[in-house]
């Protein structure tokens, strides 16, 4: 079947988003940056080491519980600046508002944002807004962009990760995406699941500190921790192996996941990351992070093998094993 | 989706261990299990238990899928109500990209149709108070286990008076399609793994004419691993023996006349009819019409619908798939023309069927 149009699947965070910026966005651009196709780009301006990264909120609805589009694109920059190891630092702030949005509700938004980004100790240095006619655009977008600095020596990437290398997830899955869609019009029931939205810089410092050598960083957000791990094994040519049983999710989020037929493994989360750290550092790095807030439950999930190179297997509880493939289809439009 | 409070026993890994034991150990004749039900299919891949069980045992899916039966003529149908503009369609998301012969719902999503995933029929009613100028029409698929809930919605309209609401029924009964599996010529199955969700509402008695008629051993299973092997270990059991049994091994959630509400309300609402199944034609009163009664929810009579003849994508065996006669790997299409991102077939599509369960799951 030929796909002729644009999908909600092109924006899944899975296998066909991928096909569109590897197959016909990055091609345009080549630039030796650009294909590196990390979380943000990193470049040296006079010898000084940026990481530079844009990202777009579309979430729906705009507010949800733990939080709402404002912290979301803060945090959702900010973080991926720190996942190229990076300290952000300035974030610029586009606004795309639909007429007739209410301004109660975009202050709302903005105070978070400041928020936001007093927590992660940025500032928001410069800014767009753009009002477009009633049904051009649905409530609020936002646009957030940001720099940060990288330290000498430190040199994180997911080319980086290696054979070997345990994999550490900071907390537990799914928080965020099933935080939203349950908020959705037209899902008949309550639950009082909580977004995870939150800066993870911070935790990030902190174990770049007692280890500056780690190879990889991830925010799992859209396709979830599965497409994410995906993602590396490809781009560093290694075997992901992780063990079901070792996967963090709240019970309340399994079982809403289990009721609506979504596998966590695939949903988005907004303040959880993957890290592939050298092995003999990884006790260093777990108790660092267990002693941060927002990494209080971080476990090693698996780790990095030599066998089916740009494939994940995941044995089950049971002592299965099976394929952990990228996220193929839409799993949960406008997420973030 | 047990939402049993017990469900954790089921789940015990150590327990899952000692099953399996015992089915390597009684095991000795190579034989063909099928489970029927799709979700059966998806917790056999994702637990892994196709690579932990014998290789004396295979497993094959079944025609329990209810996106992956639901014909080819029935998709172009709910694609030809979806390009009306009059028309709000509400449907589960596993339809969305299921190829019709010239289109998918999700195409005409894109290309601006009015088309909404729901979770729930009552999702669908609610769109339609909401929506007063618009006809909402629920694409009903699925067994007995999504059929009383439809038919309830079907009720609910009709007691709040709602005039824009409708049901494009292709939902089918499990049991007449085991029948006419059994009678399909090059059908080989040694057992049957019964549904659970199906069970529940249909009752474990609902079995008992198709056992009786063919002697063939039948287990009814949950969905947990624990569940399914002990299925599978029952099953093996009463094949070297050569003692055929029906039996309930989900008896938590089984009764043996299953649902009486539920099947109440399903007929008052539906009468079966026959009806086409992909891959295995068309089956005597396998399908679920709306009763004349309830004439004015049906969309096949609100839009005169005619559903087309149309032939299965080409090259795609799904229908032998869902016989359990081959497997997906033996699709020339499989994995090459034939993925997830741009399926051929609807078992590619759906999340419960078997060529989407080999590809995303199966360790080659
Ligand atoms: S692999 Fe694709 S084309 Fe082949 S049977 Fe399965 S769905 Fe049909």
């Amino acid at each position: 079947m030929a796909t002729d149009v644009i999908t909600l699947d092109h924006g899944s965070g899975g296998k066909l988003s991928h096909q569109l910026i590897a197959g016909t966005v990055a091609p345009l651009f080549d630039n030796p940056i650009l294909s590196r196709l990390d979380d943000g780009a990193v470049f040296a301006v006079d010898g000084a080491r940026l990481a530079f990264s844009t990202d777009t909120f579309v979430v729906d609805p705009i507010f949800f519980p733990g939080g709402n589009i404002g912290d979301l694109a803060i945090n959702g920059t900010v973080n991926d600046l720190a996942m190229c190891g990076a300290e952000p630092l300035y974030l610029s702030l586009g606004l795309i508002i639909e007429e007739g949005f209410p301004f109660g509700d975009l202050k709302r938004v903005l105070q978070s944002m400041r928020d936001a980004a007093d927590a992660a100790g940025v500032g928001i240095v410069t800014g767009d807004t753009k009002v477009v006619p009633k049904g051009a655009a649905d409530k609020l977008f936002i646009n957030t962009s940001g720099i940060g600095r990288i330290r000498k020596g430190v040199n994180v990437s997911a080319h980086r990760a290696a054979v070997g290398d345990p994999i550490i997830l900071s907390g537990s899955m799914a928080d965020h995406g099933m935080a939203v869609l349950t908020q959705r019009e037209g899902l008949a029931f309550e639950t009082d699941l909580v977004s995870d939205t939150a800066s993870l810089n911070g935790m990030v410092e902190q174990m770049l500190a007692v280890c500056p050598d780690i190879h990889t960083l991830r925010d799992p957000t859209r396709g979830g921790v599965g497409s994410t791990l995906n993602e590396i094994a490809a781009a560093a040519r290694i075997g992901i192996r992780i063990y079901e049983d070792r996967l963090p999710v709240k019970k309340a989020v399994a079982g809403v996941c289990e009721l609506l037929g979504f596998d966590p493994l695939y949903v988005a989360n907004e303040g959880k990351l993957l890290a592939f750290v050298p092995e003999d550092q990884v006790q260093a790095v777990l108790e660092t992070m267990r002693s941060h807030p927002r990494g209080k439950e971080a476990a090693v999930i698996g780790q990095a093998v030599s066998d089916h190179p740009g494939r994940v297997v995941m044995e089950t509880p049971i002592g299965g094993t099976r394929i952990v493939d990228m996220l193929a289809g839409e799993q949960l439009p406008r997420i973030c | 989706m047990t939402g049993n409070p017990d469900a954790t026993d089921f789940r015990d890994p150590q327990l899952a261990r000692r099953i399996l034991a015992r089915i390597h150990e009684v095991s000795q004749t190579p034989i063909r299990l099928m489970e029927v039900c799709g979700t059966h299919t998806m917790s056999i891949f994702r637990s892994g238990i196709r690579s932990l069980v014998p290789e004396t045992v295979s497993l094959l899916s079944g025609p329990g899928c209810p996106v992956c039966v639901t014909d080819q003529g029935e998709i172009d149908a709910f694609v030809q109500l979806a390009q009306n503009e009059d028309v709000i369609v509400a449907t589960f998301g596993d339809l969305i990209r299921v190829p019709g012969s010239d289109s998918s719902l999700q195409k005409e999503r894109a290309s601006g149709r009015d088309i909404r995933i729901v979770y729930s029929t009552l999702d669908a009613l609610d769109i339609a108070r909401k929506t007063p100028e618009k006809q909402v029409v629920f694409l009903g698929i699925g067994f007995e286990t999504t059929a009383p809930t439809v038919a309830a919605s079907i009720l609910a309209a009709d007691a709040m008076g709602l005039k824009n609401y409708a049901v494009l029924s292709a939902h089918k009964r499990v049991v007449p399609a085991l029948f006419a599996l059994m009678e399909t010529p090059g059908v080989c199955i040694d057992g049957f793994i019964l549904p659970g969700h199906v069970s529940v509402i249909i009752g474990a008695d609902a079995y008992r004419p198709l056992f009786d008629r063919f002697q063939i051993p039948c287990a009814l299973a949950g969905f947990e691993p624990v569940d399914i092997l002990s299925a599978v270990r029952l099953l093996a059991e009463c094949i070297e023996s050569g003692a055929p049994q029906l039996a309930n091994a989900y008896g938590r959630a089984v009764t043996a006349e299953g649902n009486p509400k539920a099947l109440a309300v399903m007929d008052q609402v539906f009468q079966t009819e026959d009806a086409a199944w992909r891959g295995l034609g068309i089956i005597p009163e396998s399908g679920l019409a709306i009763r004349p009664e309830f004439g004015r929810f049906n969309a096949r009579n609100v839009f005169s619908l005619n559903i087309p003849d149309t032939p299965p994508p080409k090259g795609c065996i799904c229908g032998d798939i869902l016989r359990g006669v081959k497997t997906p790997p033996e699709c020339a299409l499989f994995g090459t023309r034939c993925t997830p991102i741009s399926p051929v077939g609807p078992c590619m599509v759906s999340s419960e069927g078997t060529c989407a369960a080999y590809y995303r799951y199966q360790l080659s």
